[in-house]
């Protein structure tokens, strides 16, 4: 209890200060609107509902990528992991493609699927895939080899030592793997969605630049707030739970 | 008390006839083992002891089926060995258990994978095991919960449950505190009374040999050839603290140490 009031004091204080900026008069207040305004727009647009869409256009753009970013990459990074020839080509790209900054694909997806919703996927999926095949990779070979040697010597063969032993062990790298894929996809599609407008759908991303575009500082700040937000939620629902799995059996943090 | 009783598999003879096997480390040539041959019968504990190098682990590995001998071969009551099977179980180093898993599902894990066994026997099975390693109170305990020891103990128990006929052991308990050991020793040797296996184990230490050995197989590296051998003739459970067992690890030593001085004087 004691700790909740400390972290809402915390907040309080942040949004007292940034008032005081606003009473001092620092900046014109075109450029820093109040936390009242801000509130305002926050409410408008959840009131006539295009936040909620923004939103739920943003989201479903994200998760279904994720999806498949992942779908693809833990396979593929157990291929990576099992043959030295995958790993020589494929890894070898995975590692390279990682490296590219995934707001680099934009242009290319755009050429190729044009202004819908496949290229917002397709830029998604960019971000999520090579950071999840490197991940699952390394954690499989990072696996203490007395696991599969012990699992060897009961019987365990193939497929089972794989799905019951390799996979499992290497959980800690995977979610790690799969934190990252996270927070690759989700920049990723924020600058996708600032960078083009697409009609099939409104996101955040559109909203926070129609926001620059009418000079109303309130929307963009609002939006950046909500972006924020659901940058939390997300951490605490998805990746959470796994953490306290690894916590109460390995015993360590991740 | 232990309610129920799991009968116990007969244990096996085996035989490493002329076993020879190189491989390559660092780029060079390493001959592990040159023409091994010994007889092991059933239900005997057999200590391995050498310096690094002298290829007993790797006879272990190649008894366990994990490796390929690349001359002669081993037989386990007569049938070659090709491949690792649950009839020869393996201890190593490292507990490697898994830490995914909570201490009952680690020793089940060996079970589910022996056919023809109901959900309900395998159960038993695994209580029984971990009762025998006195462990039954930790059965819900995550690995990590465990100490180094415990760990060991569940290792142990895990590699028992299957029923095998033969326990292999790589020097189980060389990460452990001398304290722990100490109480593993005589717990091993109560438990090989009570479910009599062939066990082969390896170790760099020759007390820990003569304590537990009935046998003691003593190696010398570069080539891995068998030099010696010592029975050890001492009454069970031995205490690795006695004068007899001293005076036993002493002669081992001494011709350890004579065989390491020779072979020095060979290659300068």
């Amino acid at each position: 209890m004691k700790r909740t009031i400390k972290v809402m004091l915390f907040f309080a204080g942040l949004v007292a200060v940034w008032q005081a900026f606003y009473f001092a008069h620092v900046w014109s207040r075109v450029l820093l609107p109040s936390p009242l305004s801000v509130g305002r727009y926050l409410w408008g647009a959840a009131l006539d509902g295009t936040l909620g869409s923004a939103i739920v256009v943003t989201l479903k753009r994200l998760l279904l990528g994720y999806a498949a970013g992942l779908a693809l990459g833990l396979p593929l990074g157990l291929l990576t992991a099992r043959f030295n020839l995958l790993n020589d080509t494929l890894g070898l790209l995975a590692l390279g493609l990682q490296t590219l900054p995934s707001v680099c694909w934009v242009p290319l997806a755009l050429l190729w699927f044009g202004q819908t919703e496949m290229a917002m996927l397709f830029v998604v999926v960019m971000g999520t895939l090579w950071s999840v095949i490197i991940a699952t990779d390394n954690g499989v070979r990072n696996i203490s080899p007395t696991f599969a040697r012990a699992a060897k010597t009961m019987g365990s063969r193939g497929l089972h030592t794989w799905l019951k032993v390799i996979l499992p062990a290497a959980l800690p790298f995977i979610v790690t793997g799969m934190k990252q894929g996270w927070a690759f996809a989700w920049r990723s599609l924020m600058a996708a969605e600032i960078y083009v407008t697409i009609l099939s759908g409104f996101g955040l991303g559109s909203l926070l630049n129609d926001g620059r575009e009418l000079n109303a500082m309130d929307q963009v700040i609002g939006i950046m707030l909500v972006l924020l937000f659901i940058g939390l939620i997300a951490d605490k629902i998805l990746f959470s739970p796994w953490e306290r799995f690894l916590r109460r059996r390995w015993g360590t943090a991740i | 008390m232990l309610q129920i009783e799991i009968p116990n598999e007969i244990s096996s003879k085996l035989s490493i006839k002329g076993v020879s096997k190189h491989f390559r480390s660092g780029g060079r040539d390493v001959h592990a083992l040159d023409h091994v041959s010994l007889e092991v019968s059933d239900g005997e504990f057999v200590c391995l002891v050498g310096p690094s190098g002298c290829g007993k682990s790797t006879l272990l590995n190649i008894i366990a089926g994990l490796e390929q001998a690349d001359e002669g071969q081993v037989l386990s009551d007569g049938t070659p060995i090709v491949q690792p099977g649950r009839d020869r179980m393996m201890l190593f180093q490292e507990p490697a258990l898994f830490p995914w898993l909570d201490v009952l599902a680690n020793v089940l894990f060996s079970l589910r994978l022996k056919p023809g066994l109901a959900r309900k026997e395998r159960l038993e099975v695994a209580k029984f095991y971990l009762k025998l390693v006195g462990l039954e109170k930790f059965e819900d305990a995550f690995i990590h919960e465990l100490s180094g020891g415990m760990k060991q103990r569940v290792a142990l128990a895990r590699a028992l449950a299957p029923n095998p006929r033969v326990l292999l052991m790589d020097e189980p308990f060389a990460a452990l505190d001398a304290l722990t050991r100490e109480q593993l020793y005589g717990d091993l040797q109560n438990i090989w009374q009570k479910r009599k296996k062939t066990i082969i184990f390896v170790t760099h230490n020759v007390r820990e040999a003569a304590c537990l050995g009935d046998r003691v197989v003593l190696f010398s590296p570069h080539p891995g050839r068998i030099r010696e051998q010592f029975k050890v003739d001492l009454p069970r459970p031995r205490d690795i603290n006695s004068v007899e067992l001293a005076r036993y690890s002493t002669t081992i030593t001494a011709a350890l140490k004579n065989r390491t001085l020779e072979e020095t004087k060979e290659t300068e």
